[in-house]
Formats: C-alpha cells, structure tokens, sequence
C-alpha cells in the first residue's frame, strides 16, 4: 500500500512538472524541431540575450513589477493596519469586499479597469491613456488583496499590547509601527510583496486589457508570438522566468518555515511558568 | 502629609457597545503610594488603569495629574509607564535593548543609557542577562525585564496590571516582595490592578475595592479586612460567615435569637443589618458553654487550621481552627465582642457568606486566574 502511495504520488508530480522539464530540455537543444533531440547547446540562451528587443520586453514587466508590488505592499501594509484596528461588523465587511477581487475572473477584472482608464481618459481628454502609467495603476489594484491577505494574519498572531507599550515608553503612534510593530509583521509583508512580484510579473489577462503599443510587457508581447511559429529562444527565456520564480517561491517558503519555528520556541517559553 | 498626585473625578466609561464599565469613579492618589485596585473579572479596574495610562479616554468625568487635567493627552507624553499582562516585551530586541528603548527615545546619550540600564538590571537581580533574547526568558525573568524596562525611565507613577498572573505561586510571592522593595528603594507610586486579595493585603498601603463599575470600598488593608463595608468586601477579602441581624442599640445586636455586645454604633434603633463573623475569630467550646450550638456536617485539612463546617439551626458557618472535630458532633462557639462587624445592609445582602453550598476546592477555584479584557 505505501509504494502504491509512493509510485502515485510520483506520477502526480511527474504529470505536473513534464511541461516544464519538456520546456527546459527544449531551451537546450540545438534543433528547431521540438519533437527531435539533436544535441546540447547554450545557443538558445545566447541567442535571447543578444535580442534588444525582447530584453527590453522582459525589462518593461521586471519594471511594472517591482514597481507594482512595492507600491501595492506600501498600500496593502497600511489598508491591512486600518482594517485590523477595526472592529465587529465593519471589519468583517471590510474583509468580504478585499476578497472579492481575488475570485473575481481575471478577464472581468482586465475589461472593468479598461472601461474605467477609457472614462478617464475620456474625462480628461487624454488621446491615448492606455500605457505605463494605466498598466501600473492596473497592477497594483490586483496585487492588493495579497499583500492585504498575507499581512492580516501577522498583526492578528501580534500581542496587541506591543503596541501600547511602545508607545507607554514614549513612541508617538507612528514611531510604534517602525520601532516594534513592523519587526512583528514583516514575514507577512516580504511574503505578501513576493506574492505581488510573481503575480504582476506574470500577467497577461489584465495587461492586454489596460496597456497600448507603447508600453508593452513580456507576457502581452509573447502572446503576439503564438500567431506565429515560436523561436526557441522564447524557450530559454521561459526557462529562465520558471527558475526565478521558482527560487522566490523557495525563499518564500524557507521564510514562513523559520517564522513558524520562531513562533514555536516563543510558545514553549509562555508554557514554561506554569509547569 | 503626602503630596496628591493623580485625581479621579467622576470618571465614566461607555463603551461603543454600549456597556458602561465605570459608573462614577471618584479617587485620589498620593505621591509614594503603594494603591491596588482590586476586584473580580469586569469590575472596571483594567479600564480605570488604561485611563490612566492614556490608553482610553473617559466618556465623562476628569483626570487630574499634578493638578493638570490629562483627559486626552497621548500615552506618550504621561510621565507614566505601565508593567503588561503579558509584560509585552519586544521580541525583536535584547534584554537591554528592550529596557533602553524608553531612554534612547529620550534621546540621552549612550553613556548614561548603559549605566541606567545597568543599575536597573542590578535592582531586578538581571545581571549578566544584558544580551540574552527575551524569548529564552523564564515567565519570571521576563517579568522582570519588563519591570526594568518601565522604571528605568524614572516614571513619577508605575501602573501594573495583573503582573504576576501568569507565575507560579512560589515565584508569585517572592515577586510581591520584590515588587514591595523596590517600590520603597524607588519612591515611585505604584497603581497595581489584581484580582488576587491575599496579593492586594500583602503589598498595599491602600486598597480600593470594586465591583460593577463603582468602588466599594477605599481603605488601608486592615481597614478592609476587619472593618468591610457591605457583603461584597466581606466575601471578597478573606472568608465570611455573613448572617443576618437586628441592630437592637448600640453596642448590642441580635441574631440567631441571641443578644450580643459589639463595639459597633451608629445605627438606627431595631436596624436590620448584616453581621460579619470572620471564621478564624471563632473559638469552639463545650456545647455546654456555647452561646450557639451547631452540629459539625464536614471538615477538612488546610495545612495551618481545619475548615470546619458546622450547622447552626439550618445556616452553615465556616469555621476555621487549629482543633480537630468530629463529623457529626455537637459543639458551642462563643463570639466576644471584637470578633463581630456589623454592616449596613447593601445591594449584595444575602448574596454572599453562606456555606451551604460548601466545597473544598473553594480555593482552587478562587486561584484560578481569570482573564480580564
């Protein structure tokens, strides 16, 4: 019975991960035919760092996705404070709302901010609002709930009385937050800032909705890429997207598992007086 | 005579819920003082503490420090600091740099930081503990950090709420001790919120009593204990046997059919009042020589005394004596007058004070820590 586990548990994961292992092993090879293996190369990689404009490309998303997930972070930290000070029906209200974006269909998300960034320019008599600046704005709206979602749990696992504390031995209510709060939070706020990152860098649905000609980022400009045969160079490059973010997702796992072991030793110190 | 300092006036507190947790709360506290605000589970103390400290603002009434009303003035401009519940150390910070945090704020310069922070840590007896974590503390270490980390920044009062509730009985009375000496090395003034009597008697000069958002009683630990004012304090310091009587005259009062001297005065003719018979107070004779009768329906072993319960015409007394008795026999008791407090009757008449529901565990359930929020 355990090797029946063992053996399907392997095949579920196998099943996952044959796409990605297929798109990696195609980043080396020297062939354009996918189906034929006709032996090990670099070339792909070299041939995707020597393309300006597919650089630029990956550029533009690395830019709107930094940017992006720091803003949403900033946002989403103080959203996440304002919440947590909140209480009974207006915060449970409060919550509801936050999470509704997060199940709502990327596509509707995409063609609503549209609407909204054709209105406004419409308003303010802008020709072409589409771009950096929409794009951005876009971004950080779906990045939001993450972060708000990965910082609540901190400040609800926080002794509320730290902050008072803080502030008894002289902080102003600000000072209390950068002093102690934050150092209580932050594993909520750098896992919520990587969720953002990996989301942003990564999307397509809502960019394509909400950026022009002018401002292009990877995903969007790979999707022109299906219309016609694929270089392999865009396998190297996926290859290389998979890598980082499969790293972050490690870190960020690595990250939660030392917070949690932390967690523990302080428990087993509370229980410690009453033995 | 002691110099006034904090000034309680008619402080009330609703909360948005709608509950009002004070209802009037009228209060004066010296410089130097030693003051415990004492009663059970929701009687208002924590709050009336968090007024203080600057963390909720009253919804009527005043707060006076110095002579200086400080309704609404910001926890962090109070010369006043506050030892947790759960003492609230930082995690992130070493056990001197959790007791430097209030003077680095200050903004004083290192050298006089470290050598205030290393006097604090002598007083505490946590010498050598500067860079442990706080997080590798015992509950008892950590509360002493937490101690050092308010009076280190010489605060003109120390409030302390429930600081002892998560130790251990052994290490919970060498810190009232310690707690007691270092208010007296300091000359601080020292607000302390407890729900724990024998704590309240053993480290106060002045004790004040609540219960539902108003102050029962205010008094020396003596007073409290033998002069209470109504049912509640009664029961609630110490054991009582609480019976009901008829203030005949002065200096006599009738209960149980009996006429008996008192040193009490001041009441009406034929007033019915209570009567407070502390059970230690009560000497066991021959049935013979009693002025009551009863028969002994249980008695168990207490270490110092029995607990001796005994059926006086169908009200159980408690008892408590040196003397073992037999289950079941029939003894006397005689009363002198000192041994007998007579009270107004209260809103709490007839609650409290009767042991007909007796249990041995009384105390275990008295110890229990409840949690006040």
């Amino acid at each position: 019975m355990r090797r029946f586990n063992k053996i399907f548990t392997f095949l579920v994961f196998l099943f996952l991960y044959i796409p990605m292992i297929l798109l990696v092993v195609s980043s080396f090879n020297q062939g354009t035919d996918m189906a034929v293996w006709k032996g090990f190369t670099f070339s792909q990689y070299g041939e995707l760092f020597r393309d300006r404009s597919l650089l630029r490309l990956l550029g533009n998303s690395v830019l709107v996705a930094i940017l992006s997930s720091l803003i949403a972070t900033i946002l989403g930290t103080m959203a996440a404070l304002g919440i947590h000070a909140m209480r009974g029906r207006m915060r449970r209200i409060v919550l509801g709302v936050t999470n509704i974006p997060l199940t709502n269909p990327e596509i509707v998300t995409g063609v609503a901010l549209a609407l909204l960034f054709a209105f406004a320019g419409t308003m303010l008599k802008i020709n072409s609002i589409l771009g950096f600046w929409t794009l951005l704005i876009a971004h950080v709206t779906f990045n939001l709930p993450y972060v708000i979602l990965s910082v609540m749990p901190k400040l609800v696992q926080m002794d509320p009385d730290l902050a008072e504390a803080a502030q008894d031995l002289g902080c102003t209510p600000f000072q209390a937050f950068t002093k102690v709060v934050i150092h209580e939070i932050l594993p909520g706020i750098v896992s919520g800032a990587l969720m953002a990152f990996t989301m942003s860098l990564d999307d397509f649905v809502i960019s394509y909705f909400v950026t022009g000609s002018d401002f292009v980022t990877l995903p969007v400009e790979i999707y022109n890429y299906t219309k016609k045969p694929i270089q392999p160079k865009i396998y190297a490059l996926f290859a290389l997207m998979f890598g980082v973010i499969l790293l972050l997702m490690v870190a960020m796992n690595l990250l939660q598992l030392r917070d949690l072991k932390r967690r523990r030793t302080k428990l087993t110190q509370r229980r410690e007086p009453s033995r | 005579m002691a110099k006034e300092l904090i000034r309680l006036t008619n402080l009330t507190m609703t909360f948005e819920d709608g509950e009002t947790i004070l209802k009037g709360i009228n209060l004066y506290i010296n410089d130097h003082e030693f003051l415990t605000l004492l009663g059970p589970s929701g009687c208002g103390k924590t709050t009336t503490l968090r007024m203080i400290g600057g963390f909720l603002t009253p919804t009527s009434g005043e707060i006076l420090f110095d002579g200086q009303r400080i309704n609404e003035l910001p926890p962090h401009k109070r010369k006043i600091n506050t030892v947790f519940q759960r003492y609230a150390l930082f995690p992130h910070l070493d056990v001197y740099d959790n007791i430097a945090f209030g003077l680095r704020l200050a903004k004083l310069s290192e050298r006089e930081i470290d050598e205030r922070v290393m006097e604090m840590l002598d007083i505490v007896s946590l010498k050598g503990f500067e860079n442990r974590k706080v997080t590798s503390l015992s509950g008892g270490q950590q509360q002493r950090v937490a101690i050092a980390r308010a009076l280190v920044n010489r605060p003109k009062v120390l409030l302390l709420d429930e600081p002892l509730g998560a130790l251990d009985l052994r290490l919970r009375k060498d810190m009232q001790n310690e707690l007691k000496r270092i208010q007296q090395a300091m000359g601080i003034t020292f607000i302390y919120v407890t729900h724990d009597q024998e704590e309240a008697l053993t480290m106060s000069d002045t004790i004040v009593v609540m219960d539902k958002g108003h102050i029962q009683q205010i008094g020396r630990p003596e007073d409290i204990y033998n002069e209470p004012k109504n049912a509640f304090v009664a029961d609630f310091i110490g054991e009582s046997n609480i019976l009901d009587g008829i203030m005949r005259q002065d200096l006599l009062v009738e209960f149980f059919g009996r006429q008996f001297p008192c040193i009490d005065k001041g009441f009406a003719r034929d007033e019915p009042v209570d009567v407070v018979i502390r059970p230690e107070d009560i000497d066991i004779v021959p049935a013979d020589d009693g002025h009551l009768c009863g028969t002994v329906t249980a008695i168990t072993f207490k270490g110092v005394h029995y607990d001796i319960i005994v059926d006086f015409k169908g009200f159980k007394w408690l008892i408590q004596s040196t003397d073992y008795q037999e289950v079941g026999s029939y003894i006397g008791i005689r009363l002198n007058p000192e041994d007998i407090h007579v009270m107004k009757k209260s809103e709490y008449s007839g609650m409290f004070g009767d042991y007909s529901s007796y249990s041995a565990e009384y105390d275990e359930i008295a110890e229990g820590g409840e949690d006040e929020e």
